[in-house]
């Protein structure tokens, strides 16, 4: 048996075309048994019927976070390891990334993971830390970022970056995209009658709250606080799984 | 092109020839073949005890139905156990028993100064010392001191959005035109004597100042200045001030207002970790003085 494969392989070698299509077809292998199986099999992506969008503003936030580089020192993924989920909560499921385009999980940890530092500290502690990092936590090497507090913040693309969002499949709806900018200023206004349409696209759990603690201005710092606010926090289901310290 | 065997290692060529060089075709090493042997094996076992292979909807499990979150999850069951012999018995205790046990503090500090690093630090500080705009747990006491107080803090937070949080919020006197400019200054000026020497401000402005006080502040903070306990109006008469202390800063109180927020611990921590951390808190407290 052994003749016969070297016999076809040294046939083989001597047709270019036909080795470069055997190679191919070899070195695909790997890819159709571990990543094509994903896209059928059921337990691949949990299920959370409780999963709320990015709002306009967080989705702003977000493309600061993209833009100033914090997944370079940040990780958005607890493992499912004992001491990542006694010290930050419980591990990451994949649902969690559903509306994450892209995804910003991350693989450097210079500072920690931010998976589940929504609700953790106040939105006044981000600012101040955004600020001057130091003042808060000495021993950190996080640069400041004070400019974000005097940046407004760039509104009126809001709708298109729904849009591109939702050509890669987040659900967003007319209505969401044409209230992108309105809904971006609400959310950072309690006060102003912008602020109902937020909670009732996106739901009563949405928080509208002035972020950096100037609702008449709207800033880069409002976003990313925003954005930091609701991380973790889109679903309840990571907090529903056994694996947590909490009850 | 021609095949030869060559006379003095015995093995047959390639056939190929490049300017008189020739190359042998010598067989693959039997050591290649015993470890691609062993790797073949090592799958083959590895397919059967370990999730190995997609069967459309759903995947071979293994015969050692191994899965990491039912790992995870079991190995913190298991810590939990392993430490229950001194966690039981500080859920089963009151606050004073356990501060009369030594052992069971010691472990308190232990494991409260890891739960208090990853939770509490950011704002408090390491050692609890507070940082400008969030209090020293060493020394404020907006809600009270004692351990039972400082657990549903810890439990409901401040302004948090919990159900049952604590609200407390000092208007913004300046801003919302509540006072003029100069009454402020005045209560300032009062408000600072009653801590320290009244420095360069004339005692007829504390005196003003007085009279702002007990019309505006003495509902919350009590006609004595001494605060109050139960909307977490702090003590003013102390010296310590949350914010940081300078004439700039209570200024800066006065003119905005002050909402301070403390997140809710409930759906974070578990009711051992913010019992520890209570403890913890209240021996910060204890050693500070």
């Amino acid at each position: 048996m052994f003749k016969a494969l070297f016999t076809f392989h040294y046939w083989l070698e001597r047709k270019a075309i036909g080795f470069v299509v055997a190679i191919l077809m070899v070195s695909s292998v790997g890819g159709i048994v571990e990543i094509a199986p994903l896209f059928t099999i059921h337990q691949t992506v949990e299920a959370a019927p409780d999963m709320r969008l990015y709002t306009p503003l967080e989705l702003a936030g977000r493309n600061i976070y993209v833009r100033e580089g914090c997944y370079a020192c940040h990780s958005q993924m607890i493992r499912t390891l004992r001491d990542e989920v006694e010290r930050y909560g419980p591990y990451s499921l994949a649902v969690e990334s559903k509306y994450d385009h892209p995804m910003l999980w991350g693989s450097k940890r210079t500072g920690p993971d931010l998976a589940r530092i929504g609700n953790k500290y106040s939105d006044e502690w981000h600012v101040l830390h955004f600020i001057d990092p130091r003042a808060l936590v000495p021993p950190s090497v996080m640069p400041s970022y004070a400019r974000l507090l005097n940046n407004s913040l760039r509104t009126d693309d809001l709708g298109n970056h729904l849009t591109a969002q939702r050509a890669v499949g987040v659900p967003y709806s007319d209505e969401m995209i044409a209230n992108a900018r309105a809904d971006a200023f609400g959310q950072a206004n309690p006060d102003s009658p912008l602020s109902e349409g937020v909670s009732k696209r996106y739901g009563e759990a949405t928080t509208v709250r002035p972020f950096d603690g100037k609702p008449d201005h709207l800033t880069e710092m409002d976003a990313i606080v925003a954005y930091l606010q609701i991380l973790g926090r889109l679903t309840e289901a990571p907090y529903k799984t056994a694996a947590t310290t909490g009850e | 092109m021609q095949i030869e065997r060559d006379p003095v290692s015995g093995y047959l060529t390639t056939g190929h020839e490049w300017n008189g060089i020739k190359e042998l075709n010598t067989p693959v090493p039997r050591i290649v073949w015993f470890f691609i042997a062993v790797t073949h094996i090592w799958a083959l076992g590895y397919w059967l005890l370990m999730p190995a292979f997609p069967l459309g909807s759903t995947y071979t499990k293994g015969l050692l139905n191994a899965d990491d979150r039912a790992a995870v999850t079991e190995s913190v069951r298991q810590a939990q156990a392993a430490r229950s012999g001194w966690t039981d018995e500080l859920m089963s205790k009151s606050y004073a028993e356990i501060q009369r046990d030594q052992a069971l503090m010691a472990e308190v500090r232990r494991s409260g100064r890891a739960l208090f690093g990853d939770n509490c630090v950011a704002c408090h500080g390491e050692n609890g010392q507070g940082a400008p705009g969030f209090p020293d747990l060493r020394r404020s006491s907006l809600w009270g001191a004692t351990p039972e107080v400082i657990a549903e803090t810890i439990r409901v937070g401040i302004n948090s959005g919990h159900k049952d949080s604590r609200v407390s919020q000092m208007p913004a006197f300046g801003r919302d035109q509540m006072l003029q400019g100069s009454q402020i200054q005045e209560v300032l000026a009062y408000v600072l004597s009653l801590s320290g020497p009244a420095g360069p401000r004339p005692a007829e402005m504390v005196e003003a100042g007085k009279a702002v006080f007990a019309a505006n502040c003495a509902s919350c903070h009590g006609d004595d200045a001494k605060g109050k306990l139960d909307v977490g109006a702090p003590n003013l008469t102390t010296g310590y001030w949350r914010t940081g202390g300078s004439g700039a800063s209570l200024h800066g109180v006065l003119w905005d207002g002050l909402r301070g927020q403390m997140p809710s611990w409930e759906g974070r921590l578990s009711p051992v970790d913010r019992k520890i951390l209570t403890l913890y808190v209240v021996d910060l407290r204890e050693r500070h003085q």
